[in-house]
């Protein structure tokens, strides 16, 4: 549906684009995901043929946004950052406008007012726009890119400025959509992301940095094999106790996240599934296991690793998810941190040793003085 | 081009730029107008020689917004992502403006038919007056519509406009002036003012005629080149 090879944008010496090549097929909701000012929004104005760029080539459907432009136009319906709205409008002119401009074959009146029925707008039909709230204002929006029932939709940032009821109605109205249109919708809110799109697009300062499903980009960051365990019981005797058990390469004590127990990461070889006898040797010992579960990375991490490796110029995530092992999440400074703590010496965290794994929760929390970072095998040995 | 031109003609009478601009008409023209009637003066188009001043120093108001606030609100983003041709968008502007400034003249039909009833009136002259005046008024509409389209400040852009309106008024007044007789001829054909009295003494000129569609054309044409252009920045 959405074919875009090597497209380039500059903006004098600022390169906005950079070689950004995707393509996205009919009927899927891809989200494009980055810090403001990554590029998104002109990656998107770009698709609409609103701005041209530099080099490379988008077909819409197979028309080419340049040669083609009002075959490709005709398939967009495209809501900016700011809702293209015209505030001495009511609705009602406004999408009849809408409708005009974009020589829209179907019967006027019963297909605007089905769209105004579908983004609930149909009791400020007859307002000025610019008496609307933002809320409503953005649904005009919405309204309009819907206008001519296009097939793809081009949202930018639909829930910005939105109150959470009306950003639960509206991702449900995108995932609704996208049954039947081929949606790209653009966010720096990762929980967004993750609840309607199948796919992600991570672009970080003009480059896409990571294209995958939220499910594969989660696996391949973490050490999936990891788990997160919650036990009451004696820290240091529940350390040594999990650290025994056959397969378990290391074990982490997280600190307190609940009152009377304490989280602990064990981090186990590939090949050993180690969840029963972490359960059996727990309960023989009557020490309740009250949590057990897989350390995945959430988006925001996920995210934050993306752009944090780029910005240190390393290769995207393949790369990242090549060193993401184990022994290499320990800094420096953790390992010797370690390692005194093994020897007895009190030690206090120092915020800046570990900023890379600080994002991920299972990692030492460098705010918390009561994380303690205990015991390897080797050391316990 | 019909769905932007409804849009702006009627934007005239949501905003109050629509009821300025033709009160501003309405009221010069009929000050004219009260002028040659009480002096007995079946003469309509002294009415519209005075009024050419009055077009270049209003039409910068009725044309500061078009593309100027489009800009400011991101409107464009709608206009210029829908399917269809960017001239279109401009001659839709360019037509909504022209309308308006055609509804500014209806009054002088008004005054003919009084006229017509004192005296013989020339209905000749009257529309060679009207067709002069529609000409001027397109010119002085893309100018100001190509003005628009540099700048997001519509302030800026009727300032701009009154600027270029009192260059051309200047020309009428200096030109004849300048000691190098070249020169002289060259600022003398850009009188706006100079080319339409001919219409309005009666004679239809047909280079006349082709200048002002000329400066219309040229500047819709960069209005277009300056709005693509845009695109790229």
């Amino acid at each position: 549906m959405i074919e875009v090879s090597h497209l380039s944008k500059r903006y004098g010496t600022h390169l906005a684009v950079d070689d950004a090549s995707f393509s996205i097929q009919k009927g899927e909701v891809v989200g494009f995901l980055g810090p403001n000012g990554a590029g998104k929004s002109t990656i998107m104005n770009i698709l609409t043929g609103y701005l041209s760029f530099t080099t490379g080539s988008v077909q819409i459907d197979g028309f080419d946004i340049v040669e083609n432009p009002e075959q490709a136009k005709r398939r967009i319906g495209y809501l900016p950052e700011l809702p293209p709205l015209y505030l001495d409008m009511t609705v009602k002119e406004y999408l009849s406008f809408v409708y005009d401009l974009r020589k829209v074959k179907l019967p006027r009146k019963p297909h605007i007012e089905e769209i105004c029925r579908l983004v609930k707008i149909e009791n400020v039909y007859d307002r000025l726009i610019k008496n609307l709230s933002k809320g409503y204002r953005q649904r005009v929006g919405i309204a309009q890119a819907l206008i001519g029932n296009p097939d793809v939709l081009i949202l930018d940032e639909p829930t910005v400025g939105l109150d959470p009821k009306q950003i639960i109605e509206i991702r449900s109205l995108i995932s609704r959509l996208g049954k039947n249109h081929t949606v790209i919708l653009s966010s720096h809110i990762l929980s967004e992301v993750q609840a309607v799109c199948e796919r992600v697009i991570v672009i970080n300062r003009g480059v896409i940095i990571a294209d995958d499903t939220p499910d594969n980009l989660s696996k391949n960051l973490s050490n999936d094999h990891s788990l997160v365990a919650r036990v009451i019981g004696p820290v240091r005797e529940v350390t040594r106790l999990l650290a025994t058990i056959k397969g378990v390469e290391r074990v982490t004590c997280l600190g307190k996240k609940e009152e009377g127990s304490n989280d602990y990461l064990i981090e186990p070889d590939r090949e050993t599934d180690v969840r029963r006898p972490i359960f059996e040797r727990l309960s023989d010992r009557k020490w309740p296991l009250i949590m057990l579960r897989t350390n995945e990375l959430t988006l925001e991490q996920i995210f934050l690793r993306l752009t944090d490796a780029a910005d240190n110029g390393e290769q995207l995530f393949k790369q990242a998810a090549k060193t993401e092992t184990p022994k290499s999440s320990l800094s420096e400074a953790e390992k010797q941190m370690v390692a005194e703590l093994a020897s007895g010496a009190p030690t206090v965290f120092d915020a800046a040793a570990s900023d890379a794994d600080s994002l991920d929760d299972a990692s030492a929390d460098p705010e918390d003085p009561e994380s303690e970072t205990i015991a390897q095998k080797e050391v316990d040995d | 081009m019909s769905a932007v031109f409804k849009r702006e003609f009627r934007a005239y009478f949501t905003s109050p730029i629509g009821y300025i601009v033709l009160a501003i008409f309405f009221l010069f023209s009929g000050l004219y107008f009260d002028i040659i009637f009480s002096n007995s003066y079946a003469y309509i188009a002294s009415v519209f020689m005075n009024m050419v001043l009055i077009v270049m120093f209003v039409v910068p108001i009725l044309t500061m917004r078009l593309f100027s606030e489009e800009r400011r609100q991101k409107t464009d983003q709608a206009l210029f992502t829908a399917p269809i041709k960017l001239h279109s968008v401009v001659l839709g502007k360019f037509f909504a403006a022209m309308a308006l400034f055609g509804l500014g003249f209806s009054m002088t039909v008004i005054f003919q038919f009084i006229l017509m009833v004192y005296a013989d009136v020339n209905w000749l002259l009257f529309f060679n007056n009207l067709i002069g005046m529609a000409l001027v008024g397109a010119s002085m509409i893309s100018i100001g519509i190509f003005l628009s389209s540099l700048t997001e400040s519509s302030v800026l852009a009727a300032i701009l406009g009154i600027v270029v309106s009192f260059l051309l008024m200047l020309v009428d007044s200096f030109a004849n002036q300048v000691s190098v007789e070249w020169i002289r001829n060259i600022l003398v054909q850009f009188s706006f003012s100079a080319r339409f009295n001919t219409f309005a003494s009666g004679t239809f000129d047909f280079t006349n005629v082709v200048f002002f569609l000329s400066v219309t054309f040229v500047f819709l044409f960069l209005t277009v080149r300056m709005l693509e252009k845009k695109r790229w920045a």
